[in-house]
């Protein structure tokens, strides 16, 4: 059966979330954007309202929906904001998701309720200094000691992982030889304030300035045996399965922002005159919106499939990438023609499209670039192994 | 302490608002439809009451179909159930005809304790429903509260007017409105949208609420809009240039606008 309409309760919480993104996040976050500041008041409402909780049992403070509902509900927030939408995705999809699908009973008991509550950020550290797109590389090490990991070795860009809320860090590394003589790669939870844990200071970076980013380095730093999260050297595994999630998560935020871009320009353009009429009236920039809306449209339909195969069991790993690529280009796309549109205001920080047009780029990079996607894509379609 | 919170859905203030050239009655077709703003700072001071001493909320609104989404979001609030009154024959009801209905819909109520209401609403901004429906029920009434407080049977109301802030007190039941400063409205969560879903909505008509027809709608209606025209675009105003005369010629200009 083919059927494009959405339950009434998904269309319910896609309505909310836009109201708070409109009412609550509109008005405020350019300021936080642009002193660099992290949006704590913002993250609180975003968690007194479900949103950090939306795909987790009621059991754990969930709000007993699914993984499509986080989607919706970043595709509202990431068409005004993406700083806020990536603190949603990266504390759902990264911080918490790992410790619900991996964790042991207690390991959930502990973190959850607060994760859930949004009272509390994870965080995940798979990406090094050295490198993240071959995800394998890595070289953090943990040793068993005694009853204690003993992790050395940095991790690079890390989102949610300084915040005055960060409870952990989930932490990749390898802890071993496998019997073939390749990495033994487990996931290792890190309490924020272990010693031998440190935070450095906030990267500037072109975009996503509200959220919070950060280089981290542990030396020497124990934590108990069992903070190990899911089976000793399954690591690899789990994290390309939290990748493919947080893929189709990412297609939602950059479908958000193309679909802001379409917002921006439709109100701009029934403004703005030109040679003596509103812009909206020469056919070069409605062509331009046509465009865009049409690229906003192809990627949703293309996430909307990924997560309805998500939620179904089938497997997903090629509808993911290919909508994670298409969005983040979409989004790209999108935030070049709105502040062309734009023309001058559109290079200025004050309108949000500057600000997509700064935050659009890192889609094409984080949780796997498009090349990345476009190798999983291939090899999916049974194509070899390339150089 | 079982509440009864009155709910209108209203053009949303973000679309543009119009009248029908046919009847002047609201064109609900050209604007989105939401819950009206201070009805649900009324929904959520009946949520905090509830959530301080128990009881039951129940949502009542008058309105077409479309008004179930403002039911809805009443529910996903946290609201228990809802009376809702929906009738052709309602159509271009006034504020007396309007709180005829909503005081017999309140009736079917059980036991409730309290009426909260928004003070006005954003589309008609009359004001004047929640005391009519006092009057109509034989309650007392405590309008433009800013605070509500109770001491058993009593209600207490910080009252914020233009004049100033007054302290004002009624026995229980009583009605109740507030202003926008009475709290900051929750957002459903995706649990209470859910469970919105399973929450009974009691929709009637006129008929079922006893009253006929004939005596609700544009033709019975004790006030007519004769008329409706957009606001008129801003002018450009008027210079004075201060030559030492400037004060006397703001107050002349005053006089002359009869504003003082
Ligand atoms: C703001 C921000 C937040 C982030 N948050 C997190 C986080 O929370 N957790 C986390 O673990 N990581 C995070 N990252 C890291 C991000 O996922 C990586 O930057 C990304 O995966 C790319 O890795 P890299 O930067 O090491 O680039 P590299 O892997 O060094 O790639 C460099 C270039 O080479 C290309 N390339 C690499 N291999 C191939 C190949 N085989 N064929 C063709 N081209 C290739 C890449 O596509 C890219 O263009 C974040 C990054 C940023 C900027």
């Amino acid at each position: 059966m083919l059927d494009y309409r959405l339950d009434e309760e998904y269309e319910a919480l896609r309505k909310t979330v836009r109201e708070f993104a409109r009412a609550e996040v509109a008005p405020v976050i350019g300021d936080f954007y642009e002193r660099e500041e992290f949006p704590y008041e913002l993250v609180r409402k975003m968690g007194a309202m479900g949103l950090f909780g939306l795909p987790f049992p009621e059991e754990y403070g969930g709000m007993g929906g699914d993984y499509f509902a986080l989607c919706l509900a970043l595709e509202e927030l990431a068409r005004v904001d993406s700083s806020v939408a990536i603190t949603l995705e990266a504390g759902v999809s990264l911080g918490s998701m790992p410790i619900y699908r991996f964790g042991t009973a207690e390991q959930k008991r502990r973190w959850l309720p607060e994760l859930c509550r949004g009272e509390a950020l994870g965080a995940f550290g798979l990406t090094e200094p050295g490198g993240g797109s071959d995800a394998g590389a890595l070289r953090t090490t943990a040793r068993l000691d005694g009853d204690d990991w003993v992790l050395r070795g940095s991790k690079a860009f890390i989102t949610n992982s300084g915040t005055d809320i960060t409870a952990l860090v989930t932490v990749a590394a390898v802890t071993g030889t496998t019997a073939d003589g390749g990495k033994e790669i487990s996931a290792i939870i890190v309490p924020s304030g272990t010693p031998g844990f440190t935070v450095a200071g906030r990267y500037s970076k072109v975009g996503w300035n509200a959220s919070d980013t950060h280089e981290l380095s542990f030396v020497d730093c124990r934590v108990p045996a069992e903070n190990l999260l899911g089976a000793r050297g399954r690591g690899y595994a789990q994290f390309l399965q939290t990748l493919d999630e947080g893929r189709v998560a990412i297609a939602a935020i950059g479908v958000g922002l193309a679909q802001g871009c379409v917002d921006e320009c439709l109100r701009y353009v029934a403004e703005r005159e030109a040679f003596g009429r509103k812009i909206g009236m020469y056919q070069a920039i409605q062509f331009k919106i046509a465009d865009m809306e049409a690229r906003a449209h192809t990627a949703r339909l293309a996430y909307y499939h990924a997560a309805a195969r998500m939620l179904r069991g089938e497997s997903f790993k090629k509808e993911a990438a290919i909508a994670k690529l298409t969005s983040s280009e979409a989004a790209m796309a999108n935030a070049r023609e709105a502040t062309q549109i734009f023309g001058g205001y559109g290079f200025m920080n004050e309108f949000p499209v500057g600000r997509f047009y700064r935050d659009a780029k890192i889609l094409e990079i984080g949780e796997g670039t498009s090349e990345v996607q476009r190798m999983l894509i291939a090899r999916e379609l049974g194509l070899p192994r390339s150089a | 302490m079982n509440i009864v919170v009155l709910v209108k859905q209203v053009p949303d203030t973000w679309s543009e608002r119009k009248l029908t050239d046919a009847d002047h009655t609201l064109d609900r077709e050209a604007a989105d439809a939401v819950l009206d703003e201070i009805n649900e700072r009324a929904v959520e001071e009946a949520l905090r009451i509830k959530e301080a001493q128990g009881g039951e909320v129940t949502v009542v609104s008058m309105g077409p179909d479309r008004a179930t989404d403002a039911i809805r979001k009443a529910l996903s609030m946290g609201a228990d159930k809802a009376v809702h009154v929906s009738d052709e024959a309602l159509h271009g009801s006034d504020a007396v005809q309007t709180a005829r209905v909503l005081a017999k819909a309140i009736g079917t109520v059980e036991g409730y304790d309290l009426i909260l209401a928004g003070n006005e609403a954003t589309d008609g901004r009359a004001g004047a429903v929640p005391a009519m429906i006092a009057e109509l029920l034989g309650l007392p009434q405590l309008t433009q509260a800013r605070k509500v407080s109770f001491d058993g049977s009593t209600v207490t109301v910080e009252r914020e007017t233009e004049e100033g802030l007054t302290t004002v007190q009624a026995s229980l039941p009583a009605v109740v409105s507030v202003t926008e400063k009475i709290n900051e409205p929750r957002y459903p969560s995706f649990k209470g949208i859910m469970a919105a879903k399973k929450k009974p909505v009691n929709t009637v008509t006129v008929a079922d609420l006893g009253i006929d027809a004939g005596e609700v709608g544009l033709a019975g209606a004790l006030t007519t809009v004769l008329e409706a025209a957009p606001k008129p675009p801003r002018t450009a105003g008027e210079r004075v240039e201060d030559d030492g005369t400037g004060g006397t010629k703001i107050a002349e200009y005053l006089v002359g606008q009869k504003l003082i």
